[in-house]
């Protein structure tokens, strides 16, 4: 396969200013972004990827999908690399369209550079939430559970039985932060940080990292240990919407359906799960968004012991997941992939080792939950899947 | 604690928004091409896209969507607990928010609030919210 002739450019607009002192840098990506849909004769509804350099405000353009509505959002790339970004995102786009991970892809610059230093832009809703203490990312956790809870009936008792299942698992790992076994009334008994959160319904802090190899099927053949088959991914953003902000729904209500889909299996398929756990109230938020258990019933699931591993209707993180073992750099997206491969491999702990893995799913988050927040989601499966 | 009040950056486009806060009025961006309610206010509208959107003054009223009292704080917000919440107004936009002049404890979802403007550094003030007297 090759990109030739599987993708084109079907609109280009340049914005006409040279000295635009009266508009923000979000402002020109969405003239720019509105000029070149428009020449296409498309509308901002139909664009599916959005490709973005570090001249885009916020992270992985995410603050620009909020600033332009965009809701249909499957692929993002936000790969920097200086004036020639464009290019590179034109390339990663033909690849993503080739494969049919989008179809309608936004390629954006934009930037105020006469009398500003190099430099990324604010973000457009800084003077609307950083200035109120919005408190990134605990808050916006925090603010998710509280409503979960009203209009769920999920408990304080039911967040610590995701904190009391990881710790179980952290037993196990002689390299977890975190392995002393707690129990739901130790999570409750844990301070305050952001109601209703407690300090121990929050990830460790950790130094350290990971890393993983990707490589065709032909290199796979050829290597002696086994290899784990990605079978399924998919992407997804939320965001404020307009003022219509939801926080009891995550992107994996989206991401998770498309990577399932691809994979061509259901959620009763899994045998494993490495779930986002930078806070407790996000594993509730996932189980029922990915499919797991209904809407509302993440609290029940989780006190019922689901997640324990290895008799649990859904084992997760059984490294002892962010919550007890690690979460390097503040980010859990390398560790939640490494456990998956572990479980397929059969060479996770042996007390947590799922008997006859065959199909595990990875789930991670960026960002503020549910309020500004991209998804991704990969099905796992063995190398003979 | 004293609630910090940070300034907030002032994108040419909002100059009018953060004008009227200092004069203890809230605005909304209220699109005329599919009659949404924009929250934050930005030119071109997040729903459909059309570019004629204009400024409304907000009623200013509203009930707590959500909410948490942030006891370990960063930034100018350091000196925690202080109350974070969205606020849905009257108008349908939920917004970000703090809650002010209140018991913590008194706190719940769906309790009415107003806006009360806390000035900042020349040229904005930033709405808050305190429970309806």
């Amino acid at each position: 396969m090759s990109i030739r002739g599987r993708a084109f450019i079907a609109g280009a607009f340049e914005h006409p200013g040279r000295r635009l002192p009266d508009i923000s840098v979000a402002q020109i990506h969405a003239e720019a972004a509105l000029g070149a849909v428009a020449d296409a004769g498309l509308s901002l509804d139909d664009v599916d990827g959005l490709f973005t350099g570090r001249d885009a405000p916020g992270a992985g353009g995410l603050s620009l999908a909020d600033y332009l509505g965009l809701r249909g959002l499957r692929y993002l790339d936000s790969t920097e690399s200086g004036g020639a970004s464009p290019l590179y995102h034109v390339g990663h786009a033909a690849a993503a369209i080739a494969l049919g991970k989008c179809s309608i892809a936004l390629v954006t610059l934009a930037g105020k550079a006469r009398g500003h230093a190099f430099g990324g832009p604010s973000l457009p809703e800084d003077p609307f939430e950083t200035v109120f203490g919005a408190r990134p990312p605990l808050a916006s956790y925090a603010l998710a559970a509280q409503r979960h809870m009203y209009e769920f009936g999920t408990t304080s008792e039911q967040l610590a039985a995701v904190k009391v299942a990881a710790s179980v698992h952290a037993q196990h790992n002689p390299h977890a932060f975190l392995r002393k076994q707690l129990t739901v009334a130790d999570v409750l008994a844990s301070p305050l940080v952001a109601d209703p959160l407690h300090r121990d319904d929050c990830c460790v802090v950790t130094d350290g990292g990971g890393a993983v190899v990707v490589v065709s099927p032909e290199v796979a053949a050829t290597l002696p240990r086994q290899s784990v088959k990605l079978l399924g991914h998919g992407e997804a953003v939320r965001h404020s919407n307009g003022g219509k902000v939801d926080v009891t729904v995550t992107a994996a209500a989206a991401a998770g359906p498309a990577a399932l889909r691809e994979a061509g299996v259901t959620p009763a398929d899994i045998d494993y799960a490495s779930l986002y756990d930078s806070f407790t109230i996000a594993v509730i938020e996932q189980l029922e968004d990915l499919g797991f258990c209904a809407k509302g019933e993440g609290g029940p699931f989780a006190a019922d012991g689901g997640l324990i591993a290895p008799y649990g209707r859904l084992p997760f993180n059984t490294d002892g997941g962010g919550l007890c073992n690690n979460h390097p750099a503040n980010r859990g997206g390398i560790t939640k992939t490494i456990e998956a491969v572990r479980q397929l491999r059969g060479e996770a702990n042996p007390g947590v080792q799922v008997p006859g893995c065959e199909l595990a799913l990875v789930s991670a988050i960026g960002g503020d939950l549910a309020a500004r927040m991209r998804s991704a989601v990969l099905v796992l499966g063995r190398e003979d899947a | 604690m004293t609630l910090p009040v940070p300034s907030p950056e002032i994108s040419p486009e909002l100059a009018e928004f953060w004008a009227a806060t200092t004069e203890g009025r809230l605005l909304l961006r209220r699109c005329r091409a599919c009659g949404e309610a924009i929250w934050y206010p930005r030119p071109p509208c997040p729903f459909c896209h059309s570019t004629d959107t204009v400024w409304e003054q907000a009623g200013g009223r509203g009930r707590i969507y959500t909410y948490t009292v942030v006891r370990r704080g960063i930034g100018p917000y350091k000196d925690a607990p202080y109350v974070l919440a969205y606020v849905e107004l009257d108008e349908g936009p939920r917004v970000m928010t703090n809650i002010v002049d209140c018991d913590f404890g008194a706190l719940e979802i769906g309790l009415p609030v107003e806006v009360t403007f806390r000035p900042a550094a020349e040229g904005a003030a930033l709405p808050r919210f305190r429970p309806v007297s």
